[in-house]
């Protein structure tokens, strides 16, 4: 199974935003990769090996996709230090760009690579849109399965059943092969993702994503990227959303700390007049 | 000119909470745009619910074939696009649930049209203030494409009242629907006779320090008492504590309600992110460091063994005196 995993770099979000001249200040920033899309390459290495030992389903292949500046090639490499066999690099800035021209690139991508499956993050944590999944299915004309909480390849190996976390529930849908899926926090549970050789009774150990082993670092070092631009593909860097300012919630007011739960429930009904 | 398609989720013959809230932001949307709002239901039972949506726009659209039994956004995408098209549509709009963060950027897809998701604010017939970097900072945008694609967030907007008299519906029947292979296997609900999470007036949120699910009975027995929903952190939820949809925060349920109980909760980014927009948040915790405190309109250091039986005896009292 051939597996595309669009990724994106974003700044560590447990940084403090800053903001100059009206726009979020990324001076000295530090970078990650998107933990949904580091979640992405978790759940394709899930699909494309036997989790009991670490071995590689003979025909599974991950290919990394993602747009970004030339530093981004760091994050890339994380990917594919994680696992991923190789990787496209497009160079842009994220100023350039917005979710449709990234849409158009990744459809062009699709296109050549002919992957049986796109697996990406339900939304980067920087901008959190939530988008460009959704957009590039329809771009596609492929089906989707967003926000997956867990999934199932089914025995035919031709379709996914994938448990998608909805308003009041749990809902199973089930796609073919040639679809997108976007992945939600709990994919990386220690069974949330089922191929069929991985035994049953494996249970993936640790919380998130798995952390790029010294070998690992070592082998994508010399694993296959391409470096491409947007021209490329047929785009060019016109976004049709443009960021006008950026600015920071105004603080809430100071709170008060009370002494004990009557005074609280006092506080409530007389000052707060919430009970 | 032009007008704005808000897509309505309802249930049964009414409309969902958040398609008020929707309803509200095309009422704005429309007004800057020179065009009218129509609601469009589509699915099984649409026109049933025809008759409540044209309590609050002039205009309502029902689409409903028994082949959109089930949502899917393969089937429902086409629709919405098809009759943005045949409405002169500028701007769609469906809240930012669960379906419509499904729906709306397909459809955004296939009308190359641009989004702006997750609104707080219109600013203008193009310009819109969303909340970015888990709602530490937001972003005022301006988006070009000749239709906009708009999910804004429902705890952002008040529900739209009604009109002065009932709009019109009428029924369109859909084009050839094609789930292009996807199908719907079930619907694993979490039933609860408690209000949903997005829009009860008041929350109670366990966190981590709950230890374990069982003791979130006593949150439960205290929720019960107020009419108010459940909700949870990020690390109850992770741990398996409650179920993953009392999730609350950025990668969870956005929640603005009057009443917000943090309990045991330390109060991440993350956390906070999903209930900053609460009116007044109370929270309860053993540790007095904890950045709850921080955005709490009242604390109260104490551990939640004590302090909840004891809220829970209170406000029973305060009940009783009333």
């Amino acid at each position: 199974m051939k597996i595309l995993v669009p990724v994106k770099r974003v700044p560590d979000p447990t940084q403090k935003a800053k903001i100059k001249d009206g726009h979020i200040d990324l001076t000295g920033a530090t970078w990650i990769v998107n933990t949904f899309d580091e979640y992405a390459i978790e759940t394709a290495l899930r699909l494309v090996e036997n989790g009991a030992d670490n071995t590689r389903i003979p025909g599974g292949e991950i290919v990394v996709v993602s747009l970004g500046p030339d530093d981004a090639a760091k994050e890339i490499r994380t990917c594919l230090a994680m696992g991923a066999d190789r990787a496209i690099h497009v160079a842009t800035s994220d100023a350039e760009i917005d979710a449709l021209i990234v849409v158009k690139v990744l459809s062009a991508i699709v296109a050549a690579e002919k992957p049986d499956v796109v697996i990406m993050g339900k939304q980067a944590v920087d901008g959190d849109a939530n988008q460009v999944g959704q957009m590039l299915a329809a771009k596609l004309g492929w089906p989707q399965a967003t926000f997956a909480a867990s999934i199932e390849l089914g025995a035919d190996k031709a379709s996914f059943t994938v448990g998608r976390e909805v308003d009041g529930g749990v809902e199973y849908k089930k796609v073919p092969l040639r679809s997108v899926i976007t992945v939600d926090l709990r994919i990386v549970g220690p069974r949330a993702v089922k191929n069929g050789v991985t035994p049953e009774s494996h249970n993936y150990s640790g919380e998130g994503a798995r952390l790029p082993a010294l070998k690992g670092i070592m082998a994508a070092k010399k694993k296959p990227m391409i470096h491409a631009k947007l021209a490329d593909y047929g785009a060019a860097p016109a976004p049709a959303i443009k960021e006008l300012s950026v600015a920071l919630p105004p603080p809430r007011a100071a709170g008060q700390i009370v002494p004990d739960i009557a005074t609280l429930v006092k506080k409530l009904a007389d000052e707060a007049k919430v009970l | 000119m032009g007008n704005v398609l808000a897509f309505c989720e309802f249930n049964g013959a009414q409309l969902r909470s958040s398609a008020l809230a929707n309803l509200s932001f095309a009422r704005q949307a429309a007004q800057a745009h020179g065009g009218e709002v129509i609601a469009l239901l589509v699915g099984a039972g649409a026109p049933a619910a025809g008759p409540d949506a044209a309590r609050y726009a002039p205009r309502v659209v029902v689409v409903d074939a028994p082949a959109l039994a089930h949502y899917l956004a393969e089937t429902f995408a086409p629709v919405v696009a098809e009759v943005a098209r045949a409405q002169g549509a500028t701007l769609i709009s469906a809240t930012a649930t669960a379906v419509g963060k499904d729906l709306a950027p397909r459809v955004a897809g296939l009308l190359d049209a641009a989004m702006a998701s997750d609104v707080a604010r219109l600013t203008g017939k193009d310009t819109f203030v969303r909340p970015v970097l888990a709602g530490n900072a937001y972003s005022t945008v301006q988006v070009s494409t000749p239709i906009i694609v708009v999910t804004p967030r429902q705890s952002e907007f008040e529900p739209a009242t009604e009109l002065g008299s009932p709009g019109t519906v009428t029924a369109s029947a859909p084009g050839s629907v094609d789930a292009l292979g996807a199908e719907f296997v079930r619907l694993d609900a979490q039933k609860s006779d408690r209000p949903e999470l997005s829009d009860a007036k008041v929350v109670v949120s366990g966190g981590r320090g709950m230890k374990n699910g069982e003791n979130f009975k006593v949150l439960e027995q205290l929720a019960d008492l107020l009419g108010a929903a459940m909700g949870a952190s990020r690390a109850a939820t992770d741990a398996g504590m409650v179920p993953a949809d009392w999730q609350v925060g950025q990668t969870g349920k956005i929640v603005a309600p009057n009443l917000y109980f943090a309990v045991a909760i330390s109060g991440a980014i993350q956390h906070l992110a999903g209930m900053k927009g609460s009116k007044t948040i109370v929270a309860i915790n053993k540790n007095k460091d904890e950045p709850i405190f921080q955005v709490a309109d009242y604390g109260v250091v104490a551990e939640w063994e004590k302090a909840i039986p004891e809220l829970i005896a209170e406000i029973k009292k305060l009940k009783a005196s009333r």
